[in-house]
């Protein structure tokens, strides 16, 4: 019997946490979008260091948990320690941070928020197709069938463009951040509050290679693979989970930067001489609060960092017109006030990347929005 | 139409269904639903229609021997000399022929005549159980079809000889669907007949020692002298009706010397005069072992496929075989210590019906014993179909479905034994078996992707039952996919 993957793919597959998708359109400029799920901490991440208000807000968080202090980006602003090989780009000007920057969604539910982050819609369940999808008619060329790299097509991708999706072949195990919420779930359950105990306990006795756990840098390569091709794939959408830092952020945290860090960096090899064709941009569904909650983490804010990589960039900055952390100058009196829309930020970086009319572009993607797209981010 | 209380209907259909899809109309009254199933049930739906039954199998069992006879031949007939029946070799009984003979033979060689075999065997094992899954998950009468499943492992026959790779699935199909609501004894007789058992247990080759082919073979003292097997009477007994400590060895040889001539066309030189479709149970004159037979002390004067019939019969409804019923299915329904009282009404409901599997059904549906909260842990198919069942699926699914079986340690038809698998927790609650579950749950609920708002989706599948842990849970999962396995690795969703 034969079995082609497309009829592999559209029964019960398997999916794999973090995942990646891809669309191919014809020309050299690549375009990476990095989904971020669960809300990724941008005060811990690309770090305001010359706020004056910081050390009083984040001091107690003490140390982050990894080697190294924070890498200088510039005069107000510094890298977790984690995003080593990001900063190192940085420095070559490939790579740049925007900061206090948000989707319009301002409630603080993940689902919801990641509809708008990946939709493009003004509020959750308004668009039904994705942003990044509607983007593949503007580009020179497009309209070949797409081609696909992920479990299942992720919104962002979806809609009337072809786009498929490709599944890694190695069965990835579940992600930590799942296992860690099933232990909770199993806490009142005597039988399986054992059974998960014993498996888990064997599962780190094994080690952390054993487990077969979704290796980023694996990941990152198989995107530039298909990127990297001169009729691949043009577009594509990675998926990294694991930002929910609630509690003991300072070691989930740095974990999940050192993934979102090795999936660039892998890019950066794997694509080559491609590498300078390139953009990619590392976004989230929100921020989280500026204090510290009581159990070493943070819960759902609003404003928050986004990271920009690639040899096209013109990077070695970071963008932000920072509103500050001082308790007046908070939104609602706990979050980070976006002063950007990544919205804007989008339009923009596609518009230059692609050579399209900013507009343009921000109309189709972003309808209704009243926007001004981000200019000057993409060498000329 | 008002919804019943929302366990009830929760009990309904998750415990003697298979697991409640969104969208679906609760049941006003679920017992009547549940009792009313077995009038809409389908025995043969679209997607079991569409794989090929028995014959098909059966005929490609019988072209395979064919194409491997002259190796059999060249090993263990070394002039020709037919030992009783032509098709009759050690292959029809599972064994390895003795390599060596192939030199003779030109043509593939014999390994490779049976890998084709396995291959293909293989592609229709893997048909019949994404047939299994896709009518599963789409029953609209999911208790008959929760029985149908619960009968199949009560006469297991595992995928794991050559012979019944292919035609396991096909047991359930043909002998057990047609009989879902009827009575036991036409089960048991359907089952018993059915080409997959007959090769399984090894009842195709026995034959009565002083039939008159045994005879014929003595007096012209050929080279391999036929005889009984055992095999197929003593899980008769064991399994599949009076259970263990309730029969002698006696009682096993005499049933085996009543079933000689039972036997499968297409496998065995076909009797004078009668024409038989390959895979269709025949029976053989010249194999029955002549005479009067006793069984549990009762004498059976029947002559040839009459006799063991009516032990078959008896058996249906002996007390042995509705106590041994009676306590699997309240171990399915009420949980994994059987309530006495529930044994002895079902016990009792079977003896007094004649063993009409519709009156059983009816003290399970009518006992509070099954209506408690929720104790058995589901099995992995039953955790599979119920999470498929929940996202909505209704495609028939790929390859990776009967692979997602196995991981989770059930592949679909292969319990590796004539028992079947186990029906008690102990068996499934492991910590391994756990871990890959979650797992799963990961990965069926990345493949949903969002589509699916796990926050609404809980307590429309677990109405009632959902705990404000699990919804809480749920509710600050870090994605939609998230949300989705914690639902279904959730205590609630683990159990029924």
């Amino acid at each position: 019997m034969m079995i082609d993957r497309r009829t592999l793919l559209a029964g019960i597959g398997f999916a794999s946490v973090p995942g990646l998708a891809l669309a191919a359109t014809p020309g050299d400029k690549r375009f990476v979008f990095i989904i971020l799920r669960g809300a990724m901490d941008g005060i811990a991440t690309v770090i305001p260091t010359g706020d004056p208000a910081h050390e009083a807000l984040r001091g107690r968080f003490g140390p982050p948990a990894v080697a190294g202090d924070p890498i200088r980006l510039s005069a107000d602003f510094s890298l977790h320690p984690a995003l080593a090989q990001t900063a190192a780009l940085y420095a070559r000007g490939e790579a740049a941070m925007v900061h206090a920057i948000a989707s319009p969604y301002r409630e603080r539910s993940h689902f919801d928020a990641q509809n708008v982050l990946e939709s493009g819609g003004a509020a959750a369940y308004a668009v039904k197709d994705g942003w990044l999808n509607r983007l593949l008619p503007l580009l020179p060329g497009a309209g070949e069938p797409a081609m696909a790299v992920s479990p299942t097509l992720p919104l962002a991708l979806r809609g009337a463009a072809p786009a498929t999706s490709y599944a890694p072949s190695q069965l990835p195990q579940a992600d930590d951040a799942l296992l860690e919420r099933v232990a909770g779930l199993y806490a009142d359950d005597p039988q399986l509050h054992a059974l998960w105990s014993q498996a888990t306990d064997a599962r780190m006795a094994a080690g952390s290679d054993a487990t077969g756990r979704a290796n980023p840098e694996a990941l990152g390569r198989l995107a530039a693979t298909f990127l990297a091709k001169p009729q691949g794939a043009r577009v594509a959408v990675i998926e990294i989970g694991g930002w929910d830092t609630h509690s003991a952020q300072a070691g989930r945290l740095a974990q999940a930067l050192r993934q979102l860090d090795a999936v660039i960096a892998a890019l950066h090899t794997g694509l080559g001489p491609a590498w300078r064709q390139t953009v990619v941009v590392a976004a989230t569904e929100f921020g989280r609060t500026a204090a510290p909650n009581g159990t070493g983490g943070t819960d759902h804010g609003t404003g928050g960092a986004a990271i920009l990589a690639g040899g096209a960039l013109r990077g070695g900055r970071v963008i932000a017109d920072w509103p500050g952390l001082g308790a007046a100058q908070l939104h609602e009196g706990r979050d980070l006030r976006p002063t950007a829309d990544l919205r804007a930020l989008f339009a923009g970086l596609a518009a230059e990347q692609f050579g399209l009319d900013p507009q343009r572009v921000a109309a189709t993607l972003f309808a209704g929005a009243k926007l001004v797209p981000m200019a000057g981010l993409v060498r000329a | 139409m008002t919804a019943a209380p929302a366990p009830l209907a929760a009990i309904a259909g998750n415990r003697f269904g298979l697991g409640l899809r969104p969208g679906e109309a609760l049941p006003a009254d679920p017992r009547f639903w549940l009792i009313d199933q077995f009038a809409r049930f389908d025995p043969r739906p679209p997607a079991i229609a569409a794989v090929p039954g028995s014959a098909v199998m059966a005929r490609e069992f019988r072209d395979y021997l064919a194409k491997i006879r002259p190796f059999i031949a060249a090993n263990i007939e070394p002039r020709g000399e037919a030992p009783m029946a032509r098709g009759e070799t050690p292959v029809a009984r599972g064994e390895t022929p003795v390599a060596g003979g192939a030199a003779a033979v030109a043509g593939p060689d014999e390994a490779e005549i049976r890998k084709e075999l396995r291959r293909s065997y293989r592609d229709s094992y893997g048909g019949q159980v994404r047939a299994r899954i896709a009518a599963a998950i789409n029953s609209e009468t999911p208790f008959a079809e929760r029985l149908v499943h619960f009968w199949a492992n009560h006469f297991a026959v595992s995928a794991d000889k050559l012979q019944t790779i292919g035609l396991a699935g096909t047991l359930e199909f043909e002998a057990i669907r047609p009989h879902i609501a009827g009575r036991f004894v036409d089960m048991l007789l359907a089952v018993e007949r059915h080409p997959a058992m007959l090769l399984y247990l090894d009842q195709g080759p026995s034959i009565g020692p002083q039939s008159p082919l045994a005879q014929a073979a003595r007096a012209r003292n050929a080279r391999r002298q036929p005889g009984l097997n055992e095999n197929l009477a003593r899980e008769i007994l064991e399994l599949h009706t009076l259970g263990v400590g309730n029969y002698g060895q006696s009682d096993v040889g005499e049933l085996a010397r009543a079933l000689t001539g039972w036997s499968l066309g297409g496998f065995v030189r076909r009797p004078i005069g009668i024409e038989v479709p390959d895979g269709a149970f025949v029976f053989q004159p010249n194999w029955h072992e002549p005479g009067a037979r006793t069984l549990l002390g009762r004498r059976y004067g029947q002559d040839g496929e009459a006799q063991a019939r009516a032990m078959l019969a008896d058996l249906a409804v002996h007390p042995a075989t509705a106590r041994h019923l009676a306590t699997k299915l309240a171990r399915h329904f009420a949980g994994d210590v059987p309530p006495p009282a529930l044994v002895d009404r079902l016990t009792a409901a079977h003896l007094a019906s004649g063993g009409d599997l519709m009156a059983l059904y009816r003290v399970l549906v009518a006992a509070p014993e099954c209506w408690g909260p929720a104790q058995k842990f589901k099995t992995p198919w039953e955790w599979s179909i119920s999470a498929l069942r929940g996202l909505g699926a209704r495609a028939t699914p790929d390859l990776r479905a009967v692979a997602m079986l196995t991981e989770l340690g059930q592949p679909v038809w292969r319990p590796g034994s004539p028992a079947g698998w186990d029906d008690v927790a102990a068996s499934w609650a492991a910590p391994d078996a756990l871990l890959r579950r979650v797992e799963t749950a990961g990965r069926l609920a990345a493949l949903s992707g969002d589509r699916l708002d796990a926050r609404q989706l809980a307590p429309v599948i677990l109405p009632g039952v959902l705990g404000p842990g699990t919804a809480s849970a749920i509710a600050r999962a870090d994605s939609p996919q998230q949300g989705l396995a914690l639902l279904f690795a959730s205590p609630e969703f683990l159990r029924r």
